[in-house]
C-alpha cells in the first residue's frame, strides 16, 4: 500500500493550482516590502543624523568634542561627561537588573509551584508596561529622598537614576529569560535528574546553558531599554553635565546622560547652530553605540546557538 | 519471592496518577546481571513502572506509590531514601536519545562531575574514554570530543546517552524502548551493547518487539499487564 502511493501522490504535489499561486506571489511581495522598507526607513535615519550630526564634528575641533567641559552657552561642546554618564547608569543599572532578573526567572520558571507562577507572570509583564515617566516620578518623590538620607549631598544621582532604569529592565529580562528557560525541553531535566543530579545542578549546568541564547537576548534588551531610556533618567539623576572628580563618590554624585541632555536641550536650541547640530551629533553617537551592542549580540548569539538543531530559546 | 540473587524486589507495588491507578499490587524480582524485558501491549503502565524504579515519576505532581520495591534489600520508597542518591545506583535510558546540547565530551563528564568523583582533568578524560568504550562508541567520536552532541546521529547520540549513563558506574540500568527512535541498523549495534553490558550491569529493558526480546537474549519476560 505504502509502496503503491507513492508514484500516484507525486505529481498532485508537484502541480500548482493556479488560484493560490497568484495568492502566494502577493503575500509573498508585501512580506518582501516590509522587510525592505524597514531597512530603508533604518537607513534614512541614520543618513538623517549624519546630516544633521556631521556639521558639529566638522566644525568644533575634536580635542574639545571629546574634552570634559559641557557648558553650550558659552559654546563649549566636550562629551564626554554625558558619555560618562550614560556609561554610568547603564553599567551601574545592568549590574543591579542582570542577577537579580536571572534568578527571578529561574525561580519562576523552574521552583515556583505552577499557580505561584501564573500569578507572578502576567504582573511582571504589565510591570513592563508603566511609562517611564510615572517611574520617574516615583524616582524623584519616593526614592531620591531615601537616597539623600543615605547621606548624599542630594538624592537625584547616578544611582538613583540607575536604580530606576534596573527596575525599567528588569519586566524585560524577567520575562524572555523565563520563556527561554520554558523552552527547554523536558527531556534535558529528565537527563540530568537520572543521572542523580540535583534539582539545582539539573538547572544551572543543563537548563540554563541550554536557554543561554534566549537569555542573551532578554539581557541585551534589557540593556537596550537602560540605555533608550530617557524621561526617567532626565528628572532623577541631577542633571549635572559635569565628571565627578576622583575624590567624589560617583555613584552618589549628580549625572547627565546623552538621552537626558537631547531631551533637556533640543526645544530650546536655535535650528542650525552648532548647539543644534551637536544634539544630533550625539543621537548619532547613540545610534551607534546601540548598532554595536546588537551585532554583539547577534554575533554572541550565532556561535552559542547557530549550530543546535533545537536550540533553548528560539525566539 | 526473595531469592538471594535478585537485584529488586518489588512487593505489593500499587502507583496512582492523581485518582488513576495505572500499577496495581505488582509483585516480581528482578536478577542481578541480566536483562529483563518487559513486553505488554501500550498504556498497560511499562514505562510508569519503569519510572518508579529510580522514582523518576517523583517530577510528576500527584503521583503516589504504595508497597515497596526493594534495592539490594533496602526499600527505594522508604521515607528517609534520598532519591539523588538513589538516581546514582539506577541509570536511565529514554525512549527519544536526549544528550544535553553540549560537547560530546561534556556529555559524557557530565555525571562524574555533578557527583566530584574526580578532580583531575586527567583522570576524567580516563572515565570518558572507557566509558564512551563501553558503550562502543569510542571509535567514532574520539576526534570530534569538542563537537556538538546534538550533530551525532541517532542511533550514537542513543549510545552516547548510555555512555553518559555508564559513566557514574550505576549498578542497575532502566531502557525504555531505547531503539524505538533508531533505524535497523541502529538498533543492532545498541542492541549487541546491550548484551554485552548485560555482563555487568543489571538491565531492565521495555519493548514492544519480541524478536528484540529474543535477540538480546533476555532472562525473564515479565507480563506487562498490571491492571
Ligand atoms: N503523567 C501521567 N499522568 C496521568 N496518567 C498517565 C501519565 N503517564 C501515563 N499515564 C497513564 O498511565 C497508564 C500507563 O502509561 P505508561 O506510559 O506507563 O504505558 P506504557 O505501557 O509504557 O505504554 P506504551 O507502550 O505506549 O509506552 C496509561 O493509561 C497512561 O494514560
Ligand atoms: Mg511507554
Amino acid at each position: 500500500m505504502a509502496v503503491a502511493n507513492e508514484p500516484a501522490s507525486s505529481p498532485l504535489a508537484t502541480a500548482p493550482a493556479p488560484g493560490r499561486r497568484w495568492g502566494e506571489v502577493i503575500i509573498e511581495s508585501i512580506i518582501k516590502i516590509a522587510g525592505v522598507s524597514v531597512i530603508f526607513i533604518v537607513g534614512f535615519i541614520f543618513l538623517f543624523l549624519l546630516w544633521e550630526g556631521l556639521p558639529a564634528i566638522l566644525d568644533i575641533p575634536l580635542r574639545q568634542l571629546f574634552g570634559p567641559q559641557w557648558y553650550p552657552i558659552e559654546e563649549h561642546f566636550g562629551l564626554l561627561p554625558l558619555l560618562f554618564g550614560s556609561l554610568l547608569v547603564t553599567v551601574v543599572a545592568v549590574l543591579i537588573a542582570l542577577p537579580l532578573g536571572i534568578t527571578t526567572a529561574i525561580y519562576l520558571g523552574e521552583i515556583a509551584p505552577p499557580w505561584l507562577r501564573d500569578i507572578l507572570k502576567p504582573i511582571i509583564e504589565i510591570l513592563a508596561g508603566i511609562p517611564s515617566i510615572v517611574l520617574g516620578f516615583l524616582g524623584w518623590i519616593a526614592l531620591a529622598p531615601l537616597i539623600q538620607t543615605m547621606g548624599a549631598p542630594t538624592g537625584l544621582t547616578a544611582f538613583t537614576g540607575a536604580l530606576i532604569l534596573a527596575y525599567m529592565a528588569l519586566p524585560t529580562i524577567i520575562s524572555i529569560a523565563e520563556d527561554a528557560l520554558y523552552a527547554v525541553p523536558r527531556e534535558y531535566r529528565d537527563g540530568a535528574l537520572a543521572i542523580g543530579a540535583t534539582q539545582w545542578q539539573t538547572i544551572w549546568r543543563v537548563v540554563v546553558p541550554a536557554a543561554r541564547s534566549g537569555m542573551l537576548i532578554a539581557v541585551m534588551l534589557g540593556i537596550g531599554r537602560a540605555i533608550g531610556e530617557t524621561m526617567a533618567v532626565l528628572m532623577v539623576t541631577g542633571n549635572a553635565a559635569n565628571i565627578p572628580a576622583f575624590s567624589e563618590n560617583w555613584l552618589f554624585s549628580p549625572v547627565r546622560t546623552m538621552t537626558a541632555t537631547i531631551a533637556a536641550e533640543m526645544g530650546e536650541v536655535a535650528q542650525g547652530s552648532t548647539h543644534y547640530h551637536v544634539l544630533y551629533a550625539i543621537g548619532l553617537l547613540l545610534f551607534l553605540i546601540t548598532l554595536a551592542i546588537n551585532s554583539l549580540a547577534a554575533r554572541l548569539i550565532g556561535v552559542s546557538g547557530g549550530r543546535r538543531s533545537r536550540p533553548g530559546g528560539s525566539l | 519471592m526473595a531469592t538471594p540473587t535478585n537485584k529488586i524486589d518489588v512487593q505489593n507495588f500499587s502507583f496512582y496518577y492523581g485518582d488513576f491507578q495505572a500499577l496495581k499490587t505488582l509483585n516480581l524480582g528482578i536478577v542481578e546481571k541480566r536483562i529483563t524485558a518487559l513486553i505488554g501491549p501500550s498504556g498497560c503502565g511499562k514505562s510508569t513502572f519503569l519510572r518508579c524504579l529510580n522514582r523518576m515519576n517523583d517530577t510528576i505532581r500527584g503521583t503516589r506509590a504504595e508497597g515497596a520495591i526493594f534495592l539490594d534489600g533496602q526499600d527505594i520508597y522508604a521515607p528517609d531514601r534520598d532519591v539523588v542518591e538513589l538516581r546514582q545506583h539506577i541509570g536511565m535510558v529514554f525512549q527519544r536519545p536526549n544528550p544535553f546540547p553540549q560537547s560530546i565530551f561534556e556529555n559524557v563528564a557530565f555525571g562524574p562531575r555533578i557527583l566530584g568523583i574526580t578532580k583531575s582533568r586527567r583522570e576524567l578524560e580516563t572515565i570518558v574514554q572507557q566509558s564512551l568504550e563501553g558503550a562502543a562508541l569510542w571509535d567514532e567520536v574520539k576526534h570530534r570530543l569538542e563537537d556538538n552532541a546534538l550533530q551525532l546521529n541517532p542511533g550514537q547520540q542513543q549510545r552516547l546517552c548510555i555512555a553518559r549513563t555508564i559513566a557514574v558506574k550505576p549498578s542497575v540500568i532502566l531502557m525504555d524502548e531505547p531503539c524505538s527512535a533508531l533505524d535497523p541498523v541502529a538498533t543492532l549495534s545498541v542492541e549487541d551493547l546491550m548484551r554485552r553490558l548485560a555482563e555487568e550491569y543489571t538491565i531492565v529493558i521495555v519493548t514492544h518487539n519480541m524478536q528484540q526480546a529474543a535477540r538480546i537474549g533476555l532472562h525473564g519476560v515479565s507480563s506487562g499487564s498490571a491492571n
